[in-house]
């Protein structure tokens, strides 16, 4: 099965973020495919390359960049949320592009299943 | 970064937006709003739904000066407009709903007539219905 993934929450604050990666990888690792995780809301500050969690905690955003890495999953953060809250170019992390709401309508109407992680 | 092309071409699906959060006080309404004017770019069905706090997104007369936030509520009349085009155009393939819970108006002592747009309102079971035939439901 073909999954999409919208994440609506930051990182850490919420376990939104955490609970869709553990999706993602299980999925993959059960052979379906995630092509594209959506970041919105404040799920775009997952993609904060100046996150700096403490050493003995898990670190999100490098999380994802691995995993999209190793995986090739597309991580798509929106670019109008990322704007208000400081999500550019400048401060993206490794593994993420920026672009528009239609690479989730596209999610939505590419797969099978559109997976929300959020609130 | 591996960008993924989707094959679209010719899909037709039903998104269901459920609007769950008052207007201001969180920023979910603003930004589900601005993923349903997206989605009308791809001519795509949508119910438009108003539950709990978040029927008062559609309530007439929003005055946000005292509050320092943008008052987005002309957007919903954008909405409709898009609903009347996709109505009345026989070229645009696309079925959009606004709709309001009933129990959640009652609740709040309110009733269609407070609404700034055209609504139908359903109860929570038959928007249980309408979500269980929807292709994907987005929420905020």
């Amino acid at each position: 099965m073909k999954f999409g993934i919208l994440i609506n929450e930051g990182p850490f604050t919420h376990q939104a973020s955490d609970t869709a990666y553990h999706f993602t990888k299980a999925a993959l690792e059960k052979g379906h495919d995630v092509p594209r995780v959506f970041f919105y809301y404040d799920g775009v500050n997952n993609a904060n390359k100046f996150s700096a969690p403490q050493a003995d905690d898990r670190n999100v955003v490098k999380m994802w960049g691995d995993l999209a890495k190793e995986k090739n999953v597309d991580l798509v953060v929106c670019v109008a949320a990322g704007m208000r809250r400081g999500i550019t170019e400048d401060s993206l992390a490794e593994g993420f592009r920026i672009s528009g709401l239609g690479q989730l309508v596209e999610a939505g109407m590419g797969c099978d299943r559109l997976m929300m992680f959020g609130d | 970064m591996a960008e993924f092309e989707f094959e679209t071409e010719g899909v037709k699906k039903t998104f269901t937006f459920m609007n769950r959060k008052a207007p201001y006080g969180t920023i979910y309404a603003l930004e589900v709003l601005e993923t349903v004017l997206i989605s009308a770019a791809f001519e795509q069905h949508a119910n438009i739904v108003f539950v709990d706090d978040g029927v008062y997104q559609l309530k007439a007369g929003h005055d946000t000066a005292d509050i320092n936030m943008k008052n987005f509520s002309p957007t919903y009349g954008i909405i409709e407009m898009e609903k009347e085009d996709a109505d009345e155009d026989e070229d645009i393939d696309m079925v959009w709903r606004i709709i309001v819970e009933k129990e959640s108006l009652d609740a709040r002592g309110m009733t269609e007539d407070d609404f700034k747009v055209d609504v139908e309102v359903l109860t929570a079971a038959e928007i249980a219905d309408l979500v269980d035939a929807s292709d994907c439901v987005i929420s905020g």
